[in-house]
């Protein structure tokens, strides 16, 4: 009797197996020729990470609404998956993901998970689009994997030019997560840079993790050192700390961050008066009145009660990436996902491809997966970024 | 004169240890548990004040006030539910417990107040400064700063005072050296760890508000870190002994402090711990810690 339940059960096994191997678009084609396409999106939900996985599963979602109710005749069905911000568990929601029989990976949030789930997609021949995640290690020797945001090192040398260009100081302190690929990667890029172009570092000070609180001796090196610029490419929780404890010591330098800390103004009870002066690399203005970022930043406000940061805008414009390369494929309805993956990087590197979006227009990719965009410095003034 | 703002940040860190690291020696003491979840009880406590006085405006004192009386509670509640069920169970099971209930805590604080940052609002300012400006300002000690030193100093006399002195405090001495002996000699060792939890809750929220009152960054996982390094000054200082704690709070904010200013930024938690395992290599039952044998 046993024996027998083992073999009815192997053998409803193997057919669960041929079920899921067959044409996976047969049941995605509507009758009226509509092609379903399925996203599947991986961030941090729980944890540390929590919010910033949770902008670019919301931005995204946003976008996924808007091109469904277009009825273009390709319908977008999403899922998103936590990763708690921890590589190992990343690999699990993006085998969620194929069990959910995804065709396209949009994700990781941030970089560990990512690199991990790429080195995945890649063998598996998945396409996979991230918002946020910015080291290099990402797309490295991977050529189905393409970034919406900019590279570390690239933001890095971004600001260090930018700092030379405007004369902004010759001084500079850099304070940095060294737990965090990217605020050290960007930190690296900015000291490199700023080696070559002849601004001095006098001041590299570092901490360990997000939820570090005491800045006070990070600080005072720099004070200490003169340092008339601080660069921090941290993300904003951390640097609202700094802030406020470099106004308790009495010390004014001109603070500069990365992408990361886009969203300071808005966390709740703030006191904005403290970014006042504040410049930052973002792609992304959320006061902006250009109106199709006005309309995305209403429709988040209302749905989630919160002004959107970059990540958010990222998530959004990886969907539309993905929806407009698709629509530039012939036969999609055919395709496989290891086919459908073939011909999104040929579209994407096919350097007429480009995307308007909420963080750039005319946004272009290379070859290695970098994306090609403007980066726009902006300064706190009065509460509200004003474009530098 | 930057030697004495050193000081004055270590000290200021520090206390803010010894006031985490006072709940954790005082559970482990008497209820002879790793409390892990002490830090989210700290966290929730923050969020209580921080809803209270950011999002309904009400005055700082009823933040701290129903702060302490929720945390309480909620020690109470988890003292009941997790703990007490695992009594006669093997210790081990009691911390991993514990540390399920520190993700519970976590995520339950994060489906209630949201994932992103809140900024805690500042509450020990007086006639519009925040402290005290000394050599023409060139050193800044806050309010805050001063206030945890001082809250520090008497909550540990107070639970001194609160073992030696009275009914309640013999009945958790005795719990803390044999739990069958006391109940044998009628202790109601079950209420004596409960009210022990509930006076290490209480002690979280003060410890949660001065917390986030110092670094005013308030999210779901705020606790954890401040959590284990309060764990580690309390194995530091000799975990069960309140003095202990304080000093070796104290301690751990100091090294931590001169470390990151004097030798590198980028090592501070290792030469931390690694200082923190020759004091235990020395006097391995910590520095004030009483070094009780086995008896078979």
């Amino acid at each position: 009797m046993k024996k027998l339940l083992t073999i009815v059960l192997v053998l409803a096994l193997c057919l669960a197996c041929f079920a899921g191997c067959g044409g996976k678009k047969d049941d995605a084609t509507a009758d009226d020729g509509t092609v379903t396409i399925k996203i599947g999106g991986i961030g941090p939900l729980t944890g540390g990470a929590a919010t910033y996985g949770f902008a670019t599963e919301y931005g995204a979602q946003i976008a996924v609404d808007e091109i469904n109710a277009l009825n273009s005749g390709i319908k977008i069905e999403y899922d998103f998956q936590d990763d708690t911000g921890v590589a190992e568990t990343s690999v699990a929601a993006y085998n969620e993901l194929k069990d959910w029989d995804v065709d396209v990976i949009y994700g990781c949030t941030t970089t560990a998970p990512c690199v991990a789930v790429a080195s995945e997609t890649f063998a598996d021949r998945y396409f996979q689009l991230t918002p946020s995640a910015s080291s290099p290690d990402v797309t490295a020797g991977k050529n189905n994997v393409f970034q919406m945001c900019f590279t570390d090192p690239n933001q890095g040398a971004t600001a260090a030019n930018f700092v030379k260009d405007n004369s902004l100081a010759t001084k500079v302190g850099v304070i940095y997560n060294n737990g965090d690929a990217y605020s050290t990667g960007i930190a690296q890029g900015f000291i490199a840079k700023a080696g070559e172009l002849g601004i001095e570092v006098v001041a590299e000070q570092t901490f360990p993790a997000d939820t570090t609180t005491d800045f006070n001796v990070q600080l005072t090196a720099c004070k200490d050192a003169g340092a008339e610029l601080v660069f921090m490419p941290i993300y904003y929780g951390p640097a609202s700390l700094i802030l406020q404890q470099a106004d308790q010591m009495g010390y004014d330098p001109i603070f500069f961050g990365g992408d990361g800390m886009d969203g300071i103004l808005s966390i709740e009870g703030f006191d904005t008066s403290l970014a006042e002066g504040l410049m930052l690399l973002t792609p992304f203005n959320a006061t902006s009145t250009e109106e199709r970022t006005a309309n995305f930043v209403n429709t988040y406000k209302e749905r989630y009660g919160e002004v959107p940061n970059q990540f958010a805008a990222d998530g959004y414009d990886c969907i539309y990436a993905i929806y407009e390369a698709c629509l530039k494929i012939e036969g999609l309805a055919d395709m496989d996902h290891a086919q459908l993956c073939e011909a999104l990087i040929a579209v994407f590197t096919s350097g007429d491809f480009k995307v308007d979006g909420l963080t750039g227009t005319g946004m272009t990719w290379q070859v290695n997966g970098e994306v090609s965009k403007e980066a726009m410095v902006v300064e706190i003034v009065d509460g509200v970024y004003v474009q530098k | 004169m930057t030697f004495l703002g050193h000081l004055v940040t270590g000290l200021s860190l520090g206390a803010i240890y010894a006031i985490i690291a006072l709940g954790y020696t005082m559970v482990y003491g008497i209820a002879k548990m790793l409390n892990f979840a002490h830090g989210d009880v700290i966290m929730v406590g923050a969020f209580v004040c921080f809803t209270v006085v950011s999002s309904l405006e009400l005055p700082p004192v009823l933040g701290i006030i129903l702060a302490v009386i929720l945390c309480t509670v909620l020690g109470i509640i988890i003292e009941r539910l997790a703990y007490k069920p695992l009594r006669q169970a093997p210790s081990l099971a009691v911390l991993i417990t514990a540390i399920g209930v520190s993700y519970l805590l976590q995520n339950g604080a994060q489906l209630i107040w949201g994932a992103s940052p809140k900024s805690f609002p500042s509450m020990f300012n007086f006639g519009g400064e925040n402290g005290i400006s000394l050599f023409d300002g060139q050193l800044n000690i806050s309010y805050v700063a001063i206030i945890t030193v001082s809250v520090c100093i008497i909550i540990m006399i107070a639970l001194t005072l609160f073992t030696e002195k009275t009914r309640m405090g013999k009945a958790m001495r005795a719990c803390s050296e044999d739990k069958a002996a006391a109940q044998l000699m009628g202790v109601n060792v079950n209420q004596t760890i409960s009210v022990t939890f509930a006076i290490g809750s209480a002690l979280a929220a003060v410890a949660g508000v001065l917390m986030c009152s110092a670094y005013p960054a308030l999210s779901p996982t705020t606790g954890s870190l401040p959590g284990i390094k309060a764990f580690t000054a309390a194995v530091f200082g000799g975990i069960g002994s309140i003095p202990g704690a304080l000093l070796g709070g104290i301690l751990l904010g100091l090294i931590e402090t001169f470390t990151k200013a004097y030798i590198t930024t980028d090592l501070s938690d290792a030469i931390v711990f690694a200082v923190l395992i020759v004091v235990l290599l020395v006097k391995p039952s910590g520095l004030l810690g009483k070094y009780v044998p086995e008896k078979v």
